[in-house]
């Protein structure tokens, strides 16, 4: 007799994550609107290619970056190979050193963890360091909901949060303002501020430094995200330019840091890899100006009080997936977007997620799903590219991007259903896969000359392929394919001229002319 | 050096040119030239939108085609084509496919040369006795170039032409925003890149623009018709087939 046990089934997939990760339109509706905006063509045009040229100069001048880039990437696979172990060592040396350590498993989660934690110093406002991971969760909106005033202390970030807009570059978030905007946004919305303030970027950033100087001296708590945790030792880094992080990470009573469960690493050794890579990476200095790290807390130097929250939100969703999972490995560099054509065009916005450029375009579904709903505009991201291989070449950890944007784009038509788009590939590749039909289909496409004009061009067709015909001519088919012109008379004979001065120029030539 | 022709479905049906060039010269410089006939297409398109599971006959097509051993190479004058049989064959037949299939992938792949790698790594050669007394500026295509890393292979080819006037195209490595299925679905991107690389080419005063790609062709030589420009494409593969006894009979391309 036997019993049956029932089918197994696949576990459920992780939760996706909340927050930030979805913009309210499609990538090329989104694009439509921003490759109409000069200004920020240009900006964006400029400040690329000035980060590449820096970057190549510092990456081209080590002779063993490939080798970094190969050790990058072998620690962070091994990290996400034993990502929960590592996590619990973190939490038991941050605690061992006198930390709080959270766990948040979305946004949502995180977010009222933080406000209850600023709620508990009584204070009514916090300043913070540059983060990826809380923008991603959106906590300055929520923190503003519940009474607290969070200020962002890293000049950019200040010209983002001052003019009520979004970040558009991982590295460089107002990337998208000119001097004469920044100096708009200051005289408007910065108290005080000099009224004949002038648009010399070393004035603007002085009368940044003086709104944020008193700030620095009087808030008592502050929010960091964090560039790596160290599972080893329950250290915490920050990596950053201005200085500002420093203040924030030393001068608050009570410091509360929001870092994605990603940004673990096994080893404070494995530091010497990362901090060459992320630097030349990303700014294209060979070593940033500030590099804070603290384990804990010491009495008697810096904050008294140290809470770090774990932040999952979607990512072991991502680690679930084999291929995608390396988009994990990202260490928030920014090389692919400057490299980027597709980004380069269309600007940070245009991903309607805190991750854009081609890791968002990969991270974003990931984190997020793509098919929320039907259209989800996650789920244009990952056509939003040439597959140029760019961002490949660039990532200091080797994330093959180009083959992940492939499969995401896979998963995408796999949960799409039956789409007019599906029946035509069906229908193509059933022509294809039969000689007899493709041959067939050439004759019939060769009648297609009948629509080309008297210069044997076609200046436009119909939908879909009219955004094509907008900006481009198409060459009328030609009367006979390649295939047939073999088969004539005029192929054959042309192939055995050519064959022949092939064995004469053999005969004449014995060794090959170089 | 018996050579299988792998014509592209793209340059069969719309660029026959492309491959009677590429034909022709393989069979001038002494070699075997076989078409099977009943090729069709890699399936790249569909592999690049998101299919996978469509694309399996025409992989296995391929993998038949091609797969006899009395066939020493494969050719086809398609950078990322090429990039199509060496990179996304064996994710179609390690996901769609069965153990057959998996093998004449890995043998096929084996042995699958885009033109330029073909005529300098394998057969040894890069003066091929063209003659193209023109001025040329070559673009290198994404795939060929970060994919299959043909590095200036191309350029050793062209610069070896017989009166050529090669010219260096700026910003060179940056794609031209084709990208397949991208230049429709992302358009006003596509054409948004397509507009700075037809200023580079411009700048240059070339009467050619080349690459070793239709697609990217088809692309920058439709944008160049559209505003006039003055330059005409022409592949890779039509250069190094003008000769002195048969030279290409270049038009003047409309301004």
């Amino acid at each position: 007799m036997s019993t049956f046990l029932g089918m197994p089934a696949a576990p459920p997939r992780s939760p996706f994550g909340t927050g930030n990760l979805r913009g309210d339109r499609t990538f090329p509706e989104a694009a439509h609107g921003e490759l109409r905006n000069d200004q920020l063509r240009h900006n964006l045009g400029r400040a690329t290619r000035t980060i590449r040229t820096k970057r190549l100069n510092v990456t081209g001048e080590l002779p063993d970056w490939e080798r970094l880039r190969d050790a990058g990437s072998a620690v962070k696979t091994d990290t996400m190979n034993r990502l929960p172990e590592l996590l619990e060592q973190l939490e038991q040396k941050v605690t061992e050193r006198g930390g709080t350590v959270h766990w948040a498993r979305d946004g949502v989660e995180a977010n009222e963890i933080v406000t209850r934690l600023i709620r508990a110093t009584g204070s009514s406002d916090v300043i913070k360091v540059k983060s990826m991971a809380t923008q991603e969760i959106g906590l300055n909106e929520h923190l503003e909901a519940a009474g607290i005033t969070p200020y962002e202390t890293d000049l950019a970030e200040l010209i983002v949060q001052l003019a009520d807009d979004k970040p558009s570059h991982i590295l460089v978030p107002a990337i998208h303002r000119n001097r004469d905007e920044i100096r708009q946004i200051f005289l408007d919305e910065i108290p005080g501020v000099d009224p004949d303030l002038d648009n010399v970027p070393a004035h603007l950033a002085a009368a940044a430094r003086a709104y944020l100087r008193e700030k620095f001296m009087t808030a008592r708590v502050a929010v960091s995200g964090a560039n790596f945790g160290i599972a080893e030792t329950g250290t915490l880094a920050v990596v950053e330019s201005e200085g500002n992080g420093r203040m924030c990470l030393t001068l608050p009573d009570t410091l509360i840091t929001v870092m994605g469960i990603e940004k673990v690493l096994p080893r404070y050794q494995d530091l010497e890899v990362f901090l060459q890579l992320l630097p030349r990476s990303s700014t294209g200095e060979r070593m940033n100006p500030y590099t804070s790290m603290w384990t804990g807390v010491t009495p008697g130097d810096g904050p008294q009080d140290f809470h770090l929250i774990l932040l999952d939100n979607g990512r072991t969703a991502a680690l679930a997936d084999t291929i995608g999972r390396e988009a994990l490995n990202c260490i928030r560099c920014s090389a692919c977007l400057n490299v980027c054509p597709v980004y380069e065009r269309a600007g940070g916005h245009a991903y309607g997620s805190t991750y854009p450029g081609p890791i968002g375009a990969v991270l974003t579904p990931q984190l997020a799903g793509m098919h929320a709903a039907k259209n989800d505009p996650n789920s244009s991201l990952p056509y939003a590219s040439s597959l140029c291989g760019a961002c490949f070449d660039a990532c200091p950890v080797k994330i093959d991007i180009p083959s992940m944007l492939v499969e995401l784009r896979h998963q995408h038509t796999e949960q799409s259903g039956t789409t007019v788009e599906k029946l035509a590939m069906k229908a193509a590749a059933g022509v294809m896969g039969k000689p007899k039909l493709f041959t067939a289909a050439q004759k019939a496409a060769s009648l297609g000359r009948v629509v080309g004009g008297r210069d044997g061009t076609i200046s436009r067709l119909p939908a879909p392929l009219s955004g094509w015909s907008d900006s481009r001519d198409t060459a009328a088919p030609p009367k006979q394919s390649f295939r047939s012109w073999l088969a004539s008379a005029e192929g054959a004979e042309t192939m055995r001229a050519a064959a022949d001065e092939g064995a004469r120029l053999t005969a004449e030539t014995p060794e090959e002319d170089q | 050096m018996r050579i299988g022709l792998f014509a592209t479905c793209l340059g069969d049906t719309l660029f026959p040119e492309v491959v009677k060039s590429t034909a022709v010269l393989l069979a001038r410089l002494g070699h075997d030239v076989v078409f099977p006939p009943d090729q069709t297409c890699c399936g790249q398109m569909h592999v690049n939108t998101g299919y996978q599971r469509e694309p399996v006959p025409l992989v296995r097509n391929f993998a038949e085609q091609f797969g006899d051993s009395s066939i020493d190479a494969v050719v086809m004058p398609s950078g990322s084509c090429v990039g199509s049989v060496r990179h996304q064959h064996e994710i179609v037949a390690e996901r769609y496919g069965d153990a057959a299939l998996r093998a004449g992938v890995a043998t096929v792949k084996a042995k699958t040369y885009e033109l330029s790698e073909l005529l300098v790594d394998v057969l040894g050669v890069t003066r091929v006795g063209a003659y193209f007394p023109h001025r040329v500026t070559y673009h290198p295509t994404c795939h060929s170039l970060r994919m299959l890393r043909v590095g200036d292979k191309p350029l050793k080819l062209l610069r070896a032409v017989e009166d050529i006037d090669l010219v260096e195209l700026p910003e060179a490595d940056s794609c031209c925003g084709f990208g397949g299925t991208f230049a429709v679905k992302n358009a006003e991107t596509s054409t948004a890149m397509l507009q700075d690389k037809m200023r580079n080419i411009s700048g240059t005063k070339a009467d050619v623009c080349s690459a070793g790609d239709s697609s990217c062709l088809m692309h920058i030589g439709g944008g160049l018709s559209r505003i006039r420009s003055g330059t005409r494409t022409l592949h890779l593969a039509q250069i190094l087939g003008s000769t002195r006894t048969a030279p290409y009979a270049l038009m003047e391309a409309a301004r």
